[in-house]
Order: structure tokens, then C-alpha cells, then sequence
């Protein structure tokens, strides 16, 4: 029997067990790409024909339909472990800095998983224009993996609160907020403009500084959160 | 002598009410330890804090090796535990709860290795099926194995018996005996059986 724990070894371990329990119970799954899509669908039909709504707002429809579908299911990650009193053995067994990469690692995949349906059917329903795809691309993964950051690490702070719904809302609009407001402008450059790189050069470093900042701060808080 | 816990006027108090005060032991390997106090004295709490689960309001808790103090990490991988509220993942099966905390704790243990663990708790027929088909003393048993994949040398067990028949309430006796041979196992119990299983440590609420 050979034994080589570290945190990265303990995160791949959580990310593998948590995809298992997701692809056998679909929750998160079910609830984010449910949520979606629906509004995706009636945003459709709601704003015919598309044409006619200007591109600032259909960029910034976009993301908040993510962000709501996100805040349905990944701020659910670290609670579930409570709620189902399989904290106590995660604890034991992992260090608090691979439960919270493991989870992160997680969401980031979901949140992946949630872009790649939702993108592709607002582009086509909503008649989105888009002039640089390799750009809208990396801004939809940049801002996927920042919003999956801000989530887990509101996630992580409100798990043992008792009042978790209205605190997970209140955190979350001042952490979600400046990634939400540069991906909407980076998104818009992809689509409208002539030199979109150079438009979004500065919201690409901003969500890439964000979360060089936010995953570090989250790590070290949730270290005292989750061992009391 | 290798394996101590030292306890040092530990107490814990929730809110406004005191749990625990003043509390102090040293524990020493090998050997059974037992502590004992009715409901609601404070027994699963302190062994929480023994765990690490719990931090103390006051006091400490040190592990040592020969002497030296265990990092918080280390401290976390000498300890198996087996608690009433503490649950395996109901939606996995016996074999993927298995392969879990053996990622998570860095070891290498093939599937065939993990059937025999399975086996020795009678539980390998039942391997392929999700924890939420097993009845209560299956579970017990499933926990104390997960408790001791990692062969931990300090071994926490809070009413262990609870919801096993006659072969499972054996298996923890026989358990406790083969650990008690070279580690430390510490049983917070109320049960007139168990409170044989060891030497009283702490009786609380006395």
C-alpha cells in the first residue's frame, strides 16, 4: 500500500467523487442547464425578432441568464456535504485546501458544461452578431471559470450559516459583480467591433487578476471556515 | 511509548452554554480508552475536539509521536473516526465510498483490495449497490471500514455499537481488541457492554 496525499491528490479525488454523485442524482446539472435553457428559449421568443434589440443588451442578457443558472446550482456544492452529513468524513479525510480546489475544479466544469449548451442556442435564437468567435470563445471561458470562482467562494463562506439563501445573495453581488460587468463589455467587443482584441485586452487581464486574487483569499478563509 | 494525546484543560462552551470545562487526560497507545457520562454530557462533543472536528473554546489537544508534536495535516491522517452523524455518500455504493477515501487519503488500494476489506465485513455481495439500499448496521459497519482504510494508528469511536446485531457488535469488540494491541482507540459509550471494552478515561457529568 503506497500513501502520496497532497492537495492536489485530494482535490482530483473530491472533483471525481463529486461528478460521480452529480452524474447518479443529477441536481446541479438538472437545475443549471434547466434554468438555461428555459430562459434562453423565452428570451427568444419574448425579444422577436431579435434584430431590433441592440447588442449591448443582448450581451448583458447573456451573462446574467448564466449567472442566475450558475447561483441555482453551484452555490450548492459545499452545503450538500452538510446537509447530508458527509462533512465530518470529508473533513477527516482532506485538507480544507483540496475540498475547496476539488469543488472548484467542479463548478468550473459545470459552469463549462452550461456555456457550451447556452452559447451556441442564444447566438442562433437571438440572432447575436459576431464578428471574432476565437475572441467570444476565450471571453465565455475566462468569464465562466471567474464566475465559478466568485460562486464557490461565496459558497464556501455561507456553507454553515444558518441563514445561507439571503447571505449567499448578499456576497454574492458585490463579489460577482465586477467579473459580470467586464465580461458583458468583452462579450460586446466580440461581437460589434472591428479590433475586438485590442477593446477586450483590458477586461481579459481584469477577469485573469480577478480570479489570480479571489481563489488565494477563498482558500485561506475557507481553511477556518471549514474546520469549525 | 510512540503514540500519545495529551488533553490540557480543555472546555467548550456553544453560544452561552458550557459543554465541556476543565478538562485533562493523556492518552497512551496501545490500549482501549473509554468515556463515559449520560446524554447530552458532552461525550461526542470531546471526542470531536479529540478528532479535530472541534476546536476548544479553551485548552488544547496535542498529538504526539516519540514525543513530538504532529502537524495539524499529519494530526488528520493518524485518526479514523466512527460517529453517529457522520455519514458515507448514499447515492454511491459500497465500492466507490471505498475508492473515495482511499483517493482522498493518498492511498494506492486496488478494487480486488478493496472487496477484501469489503469481505471481512460481510459486506461483498452487497459491493456493487448504493449505500441507500443498506440497512443501519450495514452502514455502521461500511463506516468503521472507511475509519480504518488508512490503518491510523489512533482509532475514535462514538457509540459504536448503536444499531448492530449480535456478529456486528462482535466485530467492533473484536476491533477494538486487535487495535488496542498496538494503537490507541478511544470509545465514547453509554452502553453497559462497550464500557468494558477499554479503561475508563473521563466520565463527564459525574
Amino acid at each position: 500500500m503506497n500513501r502520496s496525499s497532497s492537495w492536489a491528490h485530494e482535490a482530483i479525488a473530491v472533483f471525481a467523487k463529486d461528478w460521480l454523485l452529480e452524474l447518479r442524482t443529477r441536481v446541479a446539472l438538472g437545475a443549471v442547464v434547466l434554468f438555461a435553457v428555459t430562459s434562453v428559449v423565452a428570451s427568444g421568443f419574448a425579444l422577436a425578432p431579435p434584430s431590433g434589440v441592440p447588442a449591448e443588451v443582448k450581451a448583458a442578457l447573456l451573462w446574467v441568464v448564466i449567472f442566475f443558472a450558475a447561483v441555482a446550482g453551484l452555490s450548492r456544492v459545499f452545503v450538500v456535504e452538510e446537509e447530508t452529513r458527509t462533512a465530518d468524513a470529508l473533513r477527516l479525510a482532506v485538507s480544507s485546501t483540496g475540498v475547496f480546489a476539488g469543488k472548484l475544479a467542479f463548478n468550473a466544469v459545470l459552469m463549462w458544461t452550461l456555456c457550451a449548451i447556452t452559447v451556441p442556442l442564444y447566438l442562433l435564437l437571438l440572432e447575436a452578431p459576431l464578428r471574432n468567435a476565437s475572441l467570444l470563445v476565450i471571453v465565455v471561458l475566462l468569464g465562466s471559470t471567474a464566475l465559478a470562482c466568485a460562486t464557490t467562494a461565496v459558497g464556501a463562506i455561507v456553507a454553515k450559516a444558518t441563514m445561507r439563501g439571503a447571505l449567499f445573495g448578499v456576497l454574492s453581488f458585490p463579489v460577482a459583480l465586477p467579473p459580470l460587468l467586464v465580461v458583458i463589455h468583452a462579450t460586446k467587443a466580440a461581437w460589434l467591433s472591428d479590433n475586438a482584441w485590442r477593446v477586450a485586452a483590458g477586461d481579459l487581464q481584469v477577469l485573469s487578476g480577478f480570479m489570480l486574487v479571489i481563489v488565494p483569499a477563498s482558500v485561506l478563509v475557507f481553511e477556518h471556515i471549514w474546520s469549525e | 511509548m510512540k503514540w500519545q494525546i495529551v488533553l490540557r484543560r480543555v472546555g467548550k462552551v456553544f453560544d452561552e452554554r458550557t459543554v465541556l470545562r476543565d478538562i485533562s487526560a493523556t492518552i497512551t497507545a496501545p490500549g482501549a480508552w473509554v468515556i463515559s457520562g449520560p446524554n447530552g454530557s458532552g461525550k461526542s462533543t470531546l471526542l470531536r475536539i479529540i478528532a479535530g472536528l472541534l476546536t476548544p473554546t479553551e485548552g488544547e489537544v496535542l498529538y504526539l509521536y516519540n514525543g513530538e508534536r504532529l502537524t495539524a495535516r499529519q494530526q488528520r491522517q493518524a485518526v479514523g473516526m466512527v460517529a453517529p452523524d457522520m455519514a458515507l455518500y448514499r447515492p454511491l455504493t459500497a465500492l466507490e465510498n471505498l475508492r473515495f477515501f482511499a483517493r482522498a487519503r493518498g492511498l494506492s488500494l486496488r478494487d480486488s483490495e478493496l472487496l477484501e476489506w469489503l469481505e471481512k465485513v460481510q459486506l461483498r455481495p452487497r459491493a456493487h449497490d448504493p449505500v441507500a439500499t443498506f440497512s443501519t448496521g450495514m452502514v455502521q459497519r461500511l463506516k468503521l471500514l472507511t475509519a480504518l482504510l488508512h490503518r491510523p494508528p489512533v482509532l475514535l469511536l462514538d457509540e459504536p455499537g448503536s444499531n448492530l446485531d449480535e456478529a456486528g457488535a462482535r466485530f467492533i469488540y473484536q476491533t477494538v481488541k486487535e487495535h488496542a494491541g498496538h494503537g490507541i482507540v478511544v470509545i465514547a459509550t453509554n452502553d453497559t457492554r462497550e464500557l468494558g471494552y477499554g479503561e475508563p478515561l473521563i466520565q463527564l457529568g459525574a
